[in-house]
């Protein structure tokens, strides 16, 4: 298969306008993804499920990433003249990167048998736009899964043919899966707390004074 | 032996003296009210004849499938014929995993049972939650909602230990009387014959246990 450069750059003369990065992945796997913007997403789809050097047919898994708002540090080098002599200085900048929700499509070829691709939508942020392009009418695997990135992190696809919760129920408000979610207050009992659950028993129930 | 009879006596229970019935069972003769004969046969026939519910919620289902097939046959107690309907059945299998969105289902289910009825909570997820009892999405024992007559420990329980729990239940059964305080519930008119469905809520099922069946446990902390 091609390398995902190469079909980075195909894409860009195949759909106009389509603005694409390659987002690198350190880890051991070393499985770079493909980050597209979401107004040209369903036809850089189209194009990666017709093309046919990729033929791209099945979509196998979609799932979501929350990332929250960060702090990040950046250390910046700079050199400046004082008095008289070259010096070189280093200068920390914080920045607050914004959070945002993440789609990912994991793609395969089963004719050819290669894969995986990797796709990204990102929404804008995490709390009043959180739109990205539904895939479902290039892969149809794509309805149930985008049902369950909506339900559990709250992601809204536009184009979606049934955009309804899968696992909670309809009433159900929170997004499970994000990092802010608070779960319902109803600790009861455990008999060997430890970690979190143990800061939940502290809060619920009062240390027996041992005079 | 051989030639005892039943003496049938209509009237308040235990009306004979208990050292003179004992005596006299020591002689063949075999004395008996009533209530207590026609009690003894109805729970009799019911304990031998416990039809349980045909559903599953998670793994625990798979055993209670092998409980009731060739090699551990629950049919040796009775309790083979694992009826479809809630209307058919007396016995409710809560075999796995109650998540919150299939919670009121299963107390509808139980409450279209007809009375006399039992449950029998099988597996740690069904008596407390279980592996998921601090997530978001378990309910933390189906005692919440609905009175247990056996809970089932173990993940999965071994299909042995649901036939001890189906004999615990018969020795329950077997103590069932017509009138008194050992009256099952369904003869006791200030008992509740049904239980309240809880609902979906915004965050969590509301309520979050019905008050008349359970109560958070008291506990302090030690140190």
């Amino acid at each position: 298969m091609e390398t995902l450069e190469q079909i980075k750059a195909r894409i860009e003369a195949a759909v106009a306008g389509a603005k694409l990065e390659i987002i690198p992945n350190p880890g051991p796997a070393n499985q770079p993804s493909l980050l597209v913007d979401t107004a040209h997403a369903l036809a850089v789809a189209r194009f990666l499920h017709d093309d046919a050097a990729l033929q791209l047919d099945y979509c196998s898994n979609v799932t979501g990433v929350d990332w929250p708002e960060k702090a990040i540090t950046e250390k910046i080098h700079f050199k400046q003249v004082v008095n008289g002599v070259e010096r070189e200085f280093e200068q920390v900048i914080e920045k607050v990167r914004p959070g945002f929700l993440e789609a990912v499509y994991h793609l395969y070829s089963m004719r050819l048998k290669t894969g995986p691709v990797i796709l990204r939508q990102r929404t804008a942020n995490r709390t009043d736009n959180v739109r990205v392009a539904s895939l479902t009418p290039v892969w149809r695997s794509c309805e149930f899964q985008e049902r369950e990135v909506y339900d559990l992190f709250g992601i809204i696809f536009d184009g979606h043919p049934d955009l309804r919760r899968i696992l909670m129920w309809d009433e159900f408000t929170d997004h499970p899966m994000r990092k802010d979610y608070v779960p319902p207050d109803d600790y009861e009992y455990e008999p060997t707390p430890h970690g979190p659950v143990q800061e939940k028993a502290r809060r619920h129930y009062p240390t027996e004074n041992k005079e | 032996m051989g030639k005892g009879y039943i003496k049938l006596e209509i009237g308040d229970a235990m009306a004979i003296d208990e050292g003179l019935r004992s005596e006299l069972s020591k002689q063949g003769v075999f004395t008996t009210t009533l209530e207590e004969l026609l009690s003894w046969g109805y729970n009799w026939g019911r304990k031998n004849s416990v039809w349980p519910l045909q559903f599953g919620l998670a793994c625990c289902a798979i055993e209670m499938i092998a409980a009731s097939m060739a090699r551990f046959d629950i049919a040796r107690f009775g309790a083979e014929v694992f009826r479809p309907s809630p209307r058919q059945a007396d016995l409710m299998i809560v075999a796995g995993t109650v998540t919150k969105k299939m919670a009121p289902q299963v107390v509808r289910l139980y409450n279209q049972m007809p009375e006399p009825k039992y449950v029998i909570a099988m597996g740690a997820c069904a008596i407390s939650g279980g592996p998921f009892k601090e997530g978001y999405n378990v309910l933390k024992g189906i005692d919440r909602y609905l009175p247990v007559d056996v809970h089932i420990p173990g993940c999965p329980p071994r299909p042995e230990a649901l036939l001890h729990a189906l004999i615990t239940l018969q020795k329950q059964i077997e103590q069932d009387a017509l009138r008194g305080a050992k009256a099952p519930r369904h003869l006791k008119p200030d008992e509740p014959g049904e239980f309240p469905v809880p609902e979906y809520g915004p965050h969590d099922l509301t309520p979050s246990h019905n008050p008349e069946v359970w109560k958070p446990p008291v506990v302090i902390r030690e140190g």
